[in-house]
């Protein structure tokens, strides 16, 4: 089937099987292969893009249902010098391997405009909004994506200097 | 993954026709389906994607709310309505899953979303839910995240959403699009069937059948709790979860609707726990009488054992909370 994606701002057609899943058409196909597969069952995280602007697991989703849709895949979230949260990964050592990297930013990228938008967290007290990215909203906000390094501590760290710069926490 | 035919519907009517032959289902946020497909637990020889049909709204409806069936768990979750009128909903959704998952999984999915039994998911072990007829490798086997109420010796596979002992808790009603076009509308009460010697079928809905909302009434209790103990502190399925809507009057329990995840073959709530609660003022020996009714048919493998007491501990220490 022809779909068209628009990727990092560039629409693209790719013709794939319906079987093929969004990760794999954006590795196999578009030769984007700064999105990671870790479990390819939703687990790890490391597969993590935005479609529309919302993160979601790209391994559990098939191409087919995203014809017309907006990726933003982590070759896409630098705009000619990296992006504050990129910087901040970088100034707090927020990896060892790599490998779950552009997933734990990718999913940061979405989990900051949630708070922004006000969106409650299991670990809020109250559901009447006003969230700051305390450690125990990060950890929870966060959950969805593992590090094996368990490089946690200076993700958390690259995260909440990239909220603050944004004012969102 | 088995190769399948892919169709877009474009109307409600066009899904409807096109899921009513034989192998095939509905699509839309695919978190559970996909996972399932890969592993060739499932196998529908035609999606039909119902992802961006317009279920996707939450109205005021009757007092109450009409929520679509392809709201996301993030949107419906954050809605302020259900924050300020049904929190035990928000709280519900909150400790499921993950945020990606959440952005992605639909109210008429979560529904409809099967057990995560480690052997229904092992394609090399029998499981009557996958194969009927074949035998269950859980009877006997590696026991933790199953059931013990509602088991059957053909099936213990435990039902994992949060959503839908919210939903439960709250009386709502799954409002369903049948093959001919009629409107059908089940309580949640009798949404889900119990195993039985049947375990492969597991709600009332038939071929071609389509969730288009889940409808809520106007909450009949203020004070609304969801507990949820779970392996970690995140991103798990429930051991024991218990939901209270509560309504007080003059220190005597007025409404009870108490429903319980991690321990049922289908989201649970027993009338005759609501029945006894109400009406009474709260109590330890209350609580731990509604403990004994609850548990009173409960069968626990070797590994579920632990959660005879850990339910009364959950439900002791949520009704606490909610009448206090």
């Amino acid at each position: 089937m022809k779909i068209t994606l628009t990727i990092n701002k560039h629409a693209q057609t790719v013709d794939v099987d319906p079987r093929v899943s969004l990760l794999d058409a954006l590795r196999g196909e578009l030769g984007l292969t700064g999105s990671k597969k870790g479990c390819d069952h939703g687990q790890c995280g490391a597969c993590t893009v935005l479609v529309n602007g919302r993160r979601i697991n790209s391994c559990l989703s098939l191409a087919v249902m995203h014809d017309g849709d907006e990726v933003t895949t982590v070759e896409g979230l630098a705009n000619g010098e990296l992006s504050p949260l990129q910087a901040a990964f970088v100034e707090h050592d927020g990896f060892q391997c790599g490998f779950c990297t552009p997933g734990q930013l990718c999913s940061a990228t979405g989990m900051l405009g949630e708070l922004e938008d006000g969106w409650p967290s299991h670990a809020s007290d109250s559901l009447e909004g006003g969230y700051e990215l305390t450690e125990e909203e990060l950890s929870e906000r966060m959950s969805g994506n593992l590090c094996r390094c368990s490089c946690y501590p200076g993700i958390n760290a690259a995260i909440r200097q990239a909220a603050e710069k944004d004012g969102a926490a | 993954m088995k190769p399948f035919d892919y169709v877009r519907a474009e109307d409600p009517a066009a899904a409807r026709k096109a899921a009513a032959t034989a192998g095939a289902t509905f699509i839309s946020g695919g978190t559970n389906l996909l996972d399932l497909m890969k592993l060739e637990v499932m196998a529908p020889d035609t999606l039909v994607d119902i992802s961006r049909l317009p279920l996707d709204g939450i109205e005021d409806h009757e007092g109450g709310l009409r929520i679509g069936a392809t709201v996301t768990n993030s949107d419906l979750a954050a809605d302020m309505r259900v924050r300020r009128v049904y929190p035990i909903l928000s709280r519900a959704l909150l400790a499921g899953a993950s945020g990606q998952l959440r952005n992605k999984a639909t109210t008429g999915g979560n529904l409809l979303q099967r057990t995560r039994c480690p052997y229904f998911y092992d394609t090399d072990t029998p499981c009557n839910k996958r194969t009927p007829g074949e035998g269950c490798a859980a009877l006997g086997g590696e026991t933790r995240n199953h059931a013990i109420l509602g088991t059957s010796d053909h099936c213990i596979a435990l039902h994992p959403s949060d959503m839908a002992v919210a939903m439960r808790a709250l009386g709502a009603q799954v409002e369903v699009e049948a093959a001919d076009g009629t409107t059908k509308l089940h309580e949640m009460d009798d949404f889900y069937r119990l195993p039985g010697d049947t375990p492969h079928i597991e709600t009332v809905l038939q071929p071609g059948d389509l969730i288009t909302a889940v409808r809520l009434p106007a909450p009949q209790g203020d004070r609304q709790v969801y507990r949820k103990v779970r392996d970690r502190a995140s991103y798990a399925f429930a051991l024991v979860s218990v939901g209270a809507v509560i309504r007080m009057e003059q220190g005597r329990i007025a409404h009870a609707g108490v429903a319980f995840g991690g321990l049922g073959t289908k989201p649970w709530r027993d009338p005759e726990v609501d029945a006894l609660l109400t009406g009474n003022a709260p109590s330890r020996e209350l609580f731990d009488e509604a403990a004994d009714t609850l548990l009173r048919g409960a069968k626990a493998q070797d590994g579920t054992e632990f959660k005879l007491p850990l339910a009364r501990r959950v439900l002791r220490a949520t009704l606490e909370e909610a009448t206090q």
